[in-house]
């Protein structure tokens, strides 16, 4: 208690000069006794603080390292955890995605090809169609031509024929009625005739 | 779905209104206590804020007292609990606003602890956080009006910076035996140069505890007492305290703004030290 005393004493002789300036100024009562100059140097009140400072402090450990940061640590792994989940994730269908995408663009490429070959197909078929469809009509065209032409050359031979002996009967008949009771040279008329016909 | 985001969105708003309530009320609170305070007399006490006081009856602080800084040491725990423990039960892929909060501090400190004292720093990563966090919680709980502050307090932070300083020596020592010493051997100085440069560089080494604890013993016990000081001129002047009244708001601002840093810096300035224990060689 002494010592108490003694520290109070000494707190107030050396940071006590203003206050009580202040107190002699204002002339209050306010004690001497039960202030002391600066209470952070009542060493009669550190082993308690500090007593009490050591307990708070190390409940503060003893919450921080047993609950507080593993649970901390265990979010902020969990959340990376997570985000690294996601982008992997769509990363993945990103690319399934791109591979669809090239599939769709093979199978069209394939179908497009597909077709022309078809189309092309066709096309050869129907003109290699056509082409026979116009040969055997040229050459049913060309038979017909030829019989055609087989007619036209009887009909005109059967025509000149007509026309000769035509000819040769009215020569007959002319010379007949030009010379009547004469005698009629039939073969020399036919000669005659047929020169002519023949010139 | 439209209903639904509307209840949630009416929810919301409510809930903004709450919260806004309660800083309107805590602010009154803390002005009219201090009206009240210095209604009687005019003295201004900046200090008595700091006095570790026992909280069921009036006896000396022995060593196992239930005392105000007791109170404020457990609610620092609470506050550590409630942001790191009850704001991520969700365990939720995507997360809660609480668990995102939960998550961004994780993630602020693992990555300084990575960035400046290296990759084989992990290990020591919850030691690092349990630091941040209790500084961190206590220099806010400590802004609400008529809190006690437990970072204000030298034997609070001295054993904060004892304990960093001395779990960096051993470390250092185990780590690398007794090449640990070439830290204060700077081999790129010329060889005269070398001798001198180790003393400094002794010195220093044992002034880091010293400035370690005091840089946020004193950043937060000054704006704390500054805050007080004005707060007595207000309750002073009557009428006129709006003048300092404006003045307090301006310097909580600040003091949040320090309350954070200064936790920060205290965890950066540990990854150094520790980064030297592991990583000796200049």
């Amino acid at each position: 208690m002494a010592d108490e005393a003694e520290n109070a004493g000494h707190g107030e002789d050396a940071h006590g000069g203003v206050e009580a300036g202040l107190e002699v100024a204002i002339g209050t009562d306010h004690g001497a006794a039960d202030a002391p100059g600066m209470p952070q140097l009542d060493f009669a009140t550190f082993d308690n603080q500090i007593l009490w400072l050591v307990i708070a402090l190390i409940a503060i450990f003893l919450i921080l390292s047993k609950v507080a940061l593993p649970r901390i640590s265990a979010v902020i792994a969990e959340r990376q955890g997570t985000l690294t989940n996601d982008l992997a994730a769509a990363e993945d269908l990103k690319r399934q995605a791109t591979e669809a995408e090239e599939s769709y663009n093979t199978a069209l490429a394939n179908a497009r090809a597909e077709a022309q070959k078809i189309a092309e197909e066709t096309r050869a078929d129907i003109q290699a169609q056509l082409q026979t469809e116009i040969d055997k009509a040229d050459a049913e065209i060309a038979a017909k031509t030829a019989e055609s032409t087989d007619r036209i050359a009887e009909i005109q031979a059967g025509a000149v024929a007509t026309a000769e002996e035509v000819a040769r009967d009215v020569a007959a008949e002319i010379v007949r009625a030009l010379a009547p009771g004469q005698d009629v040279d039939t073969s020399a008329i036919e000669a005659a005739v047929s020169s002519r016909v023949q010139g | 779905m439209a209903t639904e985001s509307t209840n949630s969105e009416t929810k919301r708003g409510a809930g903004r209104f709450i919260a806004f309530a309660f800083f309107a009320a805590g602010i009154l609170a803390f002005i009219l206590a201090l009206m009240d305070d210095y209604a009687g007399g005019l003295a201004i006490h900046p200090m008595d804020q700091f006095v570790v006081s026992p909280l069921f009856g009036d006896g000396p602080v022995g060593i196992f007292s239930i005392t105000n800084a007791t109170l404020w040491f457990a609610l620092a725990v609470l506050a550590v609990v409630l942001l790191m423990v009850t704001g991520t039960r969700g365990r939720a892929v995507i997360p809660s606003r609480s668990q995102s909060i939960a998550e961004l501090v994780y993630g602020f400190v693992r990555n300084m602890v990575e960035d400046v004292a290296g990759k084989d720093a992990l290990p020591y990563f919850p030691y690092i956080f349990t630091l941040f966090l209790y500084i961190l919680c206590a220099n806010f709980l400590g802004l609400i009006p008529t809190a006690f502050t437990t970072t204000s307090h030298i034997a609070v932070t001295a054993v904060l910076a004892l304990a960093v300083f001395l779990t960096v020596t051993i470390l250092g020592f185990v780590k690398n035996g007794a090449s640990f010493l070439s830290l204060f051997w700077v081999s790129s100085a010329p060889l005269v140069l070398r001798p001198i440069l180790a003393i400094i560089e002794l010195i220093s080494y044992f002034v880091r505890p010293v400035s370690h604890s005091i840089r946020l013993a004193g950043n937060i016990m000054a704006g704390h007492a500054v805050l007080k000081v004005f707060a007595g001129f207000a309750g002073a002047l009557g009428v006129a305290g709006i003048a300092p009244v404006i003045g307090i708001v301006a310097i909580y601002a600040l003091e949040v703004l320090v309350a954070a840093i200064q936790a920060y810096v205290f965890t950066i300035l540990t990854c150094v030290y520790l980064k030297d224990a592991l990583h000796p060689h200049h």
